[in-house]
């Protein structure tokens, strides 16, 4: 099969067996592809996983190759010529961290955008929706060269009909802006995008400062970037949930987990509140001290496998963050694939800017 | 002004280009303004100019300027 092909199986409805077959065959492909036009790849697949010919023999995705997350930082990991870049995305690390460096050529750009489309839809429905993009902006202002919220802003944009942009530059909360906004779209459904963090400390916070009120009982939110600022903070999930609806009555809420290195094929929080796997991407737990594959319910080093990377290998990371498979096929919300919780991050990983990483000024 | 002048002039505002670089070669990605965030401007001028609101998967199937006005005929925007 190729990518046009899986596109357009619906993103939650293949069972553990079809999906098995559908990874495996597709990820076997792409990564001989990265072997035979990665010149890094290819040694790091020599060395150290029996080269080429061992991949070819494996007979589940579950024994690919897999790269650490960090390795993007320290190399120029990529898989086409240069001139064929078309954008290039960075990790958002503040001065001083070492950003990854991802480089897209025009269709795999355009498959993320596609396959993200997909996922988001099974959510939402396909229509548009007014937006309040919860950030600034600025955000967006280079255009050749994206962070991760950039990234996540641009690729949700397109659910929106009309937009607002709910900071400022200076990050300061346009409140009479919205509520013109909110006027003006009275009953409809409104699409709220934003980073966890920035929509907890620019938007949640200074709301409930400012003693006014929003009336988002219509509203849908999306939200991601990783919960490690707001745990300092002492926020919950749950805690989070609960003070928008207080606040403002937004009753939908969906956190995703995702990632710069695999952006398009974003993990999306069910009605259940669990995480989900699409038929785009998958997540596998293992145990750190020898890296087998946990069982479900074990907590392990979460790797992800995606379709998406062909401009650079980045189909199988290692990520530095720690979670359960919760199970496969049988979550109540009635979606295919595996569910899942981040539980945080695995010791002595490097201390690593993902979007969540805004320093405050 | 006719559809056709409309929809020119939606590319050659947003783009910041000359009337004699429309035609087949403008593609997505083939002028530096033509990106992913130019796209989205490009997106918003037309639903403005023709006043409709266009379905996702028109959005990102709309890669170039002839593709463009094949794809505004399901709105009933005929550009001839």
């Amino acid at each position: 099969m190729n990518y046009e092909e899986i596109l357009l199986i619906p993103p939650y409805s293949l069972d553990k067996e079809e999906k098995q077959k559908v990874m495996t065959d597709y990820l076997k492909e792409l990564s001989c592809f990265h072997v035979d036009h990665s010149f890094e790849y290819k040694n790091i697949v020599d060395k150290l996983w029996g080269g080429k010919e061992t991949l070819k023999m494996a007979d589940s995705y579950y024994e690919f190759p897999f790269l650490s997350v960090s390795l993007f930082k320290k190399l120029e990991l990529i898989s086409v010529p240069k001139e064929e870049v078309v954008k290039t995305m960075t990790s958002s690390g503040t001065t001083g961290q070492q950003v990854s460096k991802i480089f897209l050529d025009r269709d795999t750009s355009s498959n993320q955008q596609k396959t993200l489309a997909k996922i988001v839809a099974n959510f939402t429905g396909s229509q548009r929706m007014p937006m309040i993009i919860i950030d600034c902006p600025s955000v967006i202002k280079d255009r050749a060269m994206f962070s991760a919220r950039g990234a996540g802003i641009l690729g949700f944009s397109i659910f929106g009909s009309k937009k607002i942009y709910a900071l400022d530059d200076d990050m300061k909360l346009n409140l009479a802006g919205i509520k013109q906004f909110l006027d003006e779209h009275k009953g409809e459904n409104i699409l709220l995008f934003g980073f966890t963090f920035m929509i907890w400390q620019h938007f949640y916070q200074e709301l409930l400062k400012s003693e006014e009120s929003l009336d988002l009982s219509n509203g849908i939110l999306i939200h991601g970037g990783g919960w490690k600022k707001l745990t300092h903070e002492a926020v919950s999930k749950q805690h989070f949930k609960k003070s928008l609806k207080e606040l403002c009555g937004i009753e939908k809420v969906y956190d995703y987990y995702g990632m710069v290195e695999q952006t398009g094929c974003i993990y999306m929080e069910c009605e259940c509140g669990h995480l989900h796997a699409s038929i785009f991407s998958d997540v596998i737990t293992r145990r750190m001290k020898d890296f087998s594959v946990c069982d479900i319910g074990q907590k392990g080093v979460i790797q992800v496998v995606s379709l998406l990377p062909k401009s650079y290998p980045g189909h199988s990371i290692l990520t530095e963050d720690e979670g359960v498979i919760l199970g496969e096929d049988d979550c109540a919300c009635g979606r295919l694939g595996k569910y899942f919780e981040i539980t945080g991050r695995i010791k002595n990983a490097e201390v690593r800017g993902c979007s969540d990483t805004y320093e405050q000024k | 002004m006719t559809n056709l002048e409309k929809y020119n002039k939606a590319y050659i505002e947003i783009f910041e280009i000359t009337e004699n670089q429309l035609g087949l070669e403008l593609t997505y990605q083939s002028i530096d303004n033509w990106d992913s965030v130019g796209h989205m401007g490009l997106i918003g001028e037309l639903e403005d100019t023709f006043e409709i609101m266009m379905e996702t998967d028109d959005i990102i199937d709309l890669d170039s300027y002839e593709k463009g006005k094949e794809l505004l005929k399901k709105y009933d925007i005929i550009i001839e």
